[in-house]
């Protein structure tokens, strides 16, 4: 597949206030094992100062790419480098070995080491400078993250998200000129993770490097994102802000990862052009939906996708809404995910997944064989060519 | 009981796992790392005195330090004498019998270190000399502990190679174990036995501490002993 890369906006650029571009510019093609076969790293991208999301499943070459940039793996072919210094470029046969790089990656095990205290793990990166000097700045650092009441303790003895705290740190203390984050928050509940965003944030204001953060979870995208990029299957699918790239999916791995946990196929029944809608017959079952109106004829065939965040369940027939399509059905299912019900509801045929909150399921008192209604808003439902 | 076989004995093994330590690090460190495709030569040729014949071994050593041999020669220009039948001999022939026993185990702690601890010390501006040193040696104390009760224990029992290599000089090159030999000769069970006794004594005390700390190992991390800095 043909990926035309656009680069990022020059607005971004003027924003900086470093004078000179500390830009991380990747172009390099590699293969790298897959569990259905060997795949090939096609990625040609430019990312500035601030984080750049790289969002796709697994197996999808975010690692691979992360391990390219750090000089952890050599690619097949291509160039990098950071802030116009070639770090990688096959034509001029130059690799600069990971450890003259000085590109800070934050592993998605951590790899602290076991041996040392956080403090040592911190200071560890500070080699060049005097003892004195590498236990002042290592201070410094384990404040910036509110961890330096653990500075004696070891890896073991600290809680998930303190030893994220400190591999953060560790990571950022030699003032790496790019910083790779694989996965680092996966195994956080939110509140801290939003807490080590906030001060992975001001770090970076007055620092300013481009930050490659890797992850398949949706909400982490929007949650982050300056520019995200999509990657499938070792190519880039798609790129832009958060909210253009994952709310409109053109493309249905990106609406697979975008997390619609519904998707239809679809035929379009009737374009209603004075309204900006049209009405959608899904396939299976006998459910009609109001989408908004694409450009397409009576008759043809899309898909149609839909958050389970976005859909409304009420235990009465709703009146007065504004939403367009409210659809009677039966709950089959009730699943707990983390903090989240997963409720299933077959209307008329087609299997709708909601998400609520425990309380709401608690107040509505919502048990399976319930008859309900799905309430879906018009501008809920993304349409995608099949 | 022989004292003066006693003594040389454990001054024999002491230097020999000593030296096993300092010769036995790099080699067990090109042997975890290296990816030159015929290393499996390598492994097979520090392995081979665990499966040869003692007297086998000590036959060649014999004959590599001979006057014929240009090893040979080459020490008795700068000494005036042979490295056969000296104590300097019963050295170099135990480190080979006993070098298997300190790399394997020191290869096989290098090998069990977490690589992504390995990469994050790339990155954080480590060259891989300097991660061996900061990372994977302390991490691998146990397995150099290991090492070196094993070759110390090996080197104290060795019988073939000692009788090959240094023949039977007391206080040079007589050690426990041909004293055991020569008693038995000589039908002097009781001395023997006491001798033998010792030996085993010891040999089982070493090993106990062995399996002792790699159990240790496994439950706690190696390192709460006392940090290797």
């Amino acid at each position: 597949m043909a990926v035309k890369v656009p680069l990022a906006p020059p607005a971004a650029l003027t924003m900086s206030p470093q004078p000179i571009s500390s830009d991380l510019e990747v172009r390099i093609r590699k293969r790298f094992p897959h569990p259905e076969g060997s795949f090939h790293l096609n990625v040609h991208f430019r990312a500035l100062a601030g984080f750049t999301i790289l969002f796709g499943a697994s197996g999808a070459g975010k690692t691979t790419l992360l391990d390219c940039v750090a000089g952890l793996a050599n690619p097949d072919d291509g160039r990098i480098a950071i802030g116009g210094e070639d770090l990688y470029d096959a034509e001029k046969k130059l690799n600069v070995v990971a450890w003259k790089r000085n590109i800070g990656y934050v592993h998605q095990d951590l790899a602290l080491f076991p041996h040392l205290t956080a403090e040592e793990n911190v200071a560890y990166g500070l080699r060049k400078l005097s003892a004195a000097e590498r236990k002042i700045r290592s201070r410094e650092m384990l404040e910036a993250f509110r961890i330096e009441h653990l500075r004696d303790r070891r890896p073991a003895q600290i809680s998930g998200g303190e030893r994220q705290r400190v591999a953060l740190a560790r990571a950022l203390v030699s003032e790496p000129r790019a910083l790779l984050l694989d996965e680092p928050l996966s195994a956080l509940d939110r509140p801290t993770k939003s807490s080590l965003v906030g001060d992975l944030r001001k770090w970076n204001q007055n620092h300013r490097v481009p930050i490659l953060f890797v992850t398949h979870n949706g909400e982490e995208v929007f949650a982050l994102g300056d520019e995200v990029i999509i990657l499938d299957a070792g190519k880039i699918v798609a790129q832009g802000l958060p909210h253009d790239v994952m709310r409109a999916p053109r493309l249905e791995t990106v609406a697979n990862l975008a997390g619609f946990e519904n998707i239809f196929d679809a035929s379009v029944v009737a374009l209603h052009e004075a309204r900006g809608t049209m009405t959608c017959h899904l396939r299976k079952g006998t459910v009609e939906l109001e989408t908004p109106l694409v450009r397409a004829e009576v008759g043809s065939l899309l898909r149609v996708g839909i958050q389970a965040g976005d859909l409304l369940l009420a235990t009465e027939e709703p009146h007065g809404l504004s939403a367009r399509n409210i659809l009677p059905g039966t709950i089959r299912r009730l699943v707990q995910r983390d903090v989240i019900i997963a409720a299933i509801v077959e209307c008329g045929g087609a299997d709708f997944e909601v998400h609520l909150t425990l309380a709401a399921r608690d107040s509505l008192q919502l048990r399976p064989g319930q008859a309900v209604w799905v309430v879906v808003k018009t501008h809920s439902c993304h349409l995608m060519g099949v | 009981m022989n004292w003066e076989a006693f003594w040389l004995t454990v001054r024999l093994a002491a230097i020999v796992a000593t030296l096993l330590v300092v010769i036995g690090i790099p080699i067990a460190y090109w042997l975890t790392y290296s990816r030159w495709r015929w290393k499996f030569l390598a492994e097979a040729a520090v392995a081979l005195p665990i499966v040869l014949p003692p007297t086998v071994l000590g036959f060649y050593v014999l004959v590599a330090l001979g006057s014929r041999s240009p090893l040979g020669r080459w020490w008795e220009s700068l000494t005036g004498h042979t490295l056969a039948f000296t104590f300097e001999g019963l050295v170099i022939g135990s480190l080979l019998y006993s070098l298997p026993f300190a790399v394997q185990p020191f290869a096989a702690s290098f090998g069990a270190v977490d690589r992504t601890l390995l990469q994050a010390s790339a990155s954080l501006g480590h060259s891989p000399r300097q991660t061996f040193r900061r990372i994977v040696l302390p991490l691998s104390k146990a397995g150099l502990i290991t090492g070196f009760a094993l070759s110390f224990a090996h080197t104290l029992g060795e019988f073939g190679v000692v009788l090959m290599v240094g023949g039977d000089i007391p206080g040079v090159t007589r050690t426990l174990s041909i004293d055991i030999y020569d008693q038995v000769q000589a039908a002097n069970y009781s001395s023997a036995n006491q001798t033998a006794l010792l030996l085993l004594v010891v040999s089982f005390f070493i090993l106990s501490i062995v399996f002792g700390l790699n159990r240790y190992g496994l439950h706690r991390p190696a390192w709460t002993l006392s940090p290797w800095r």
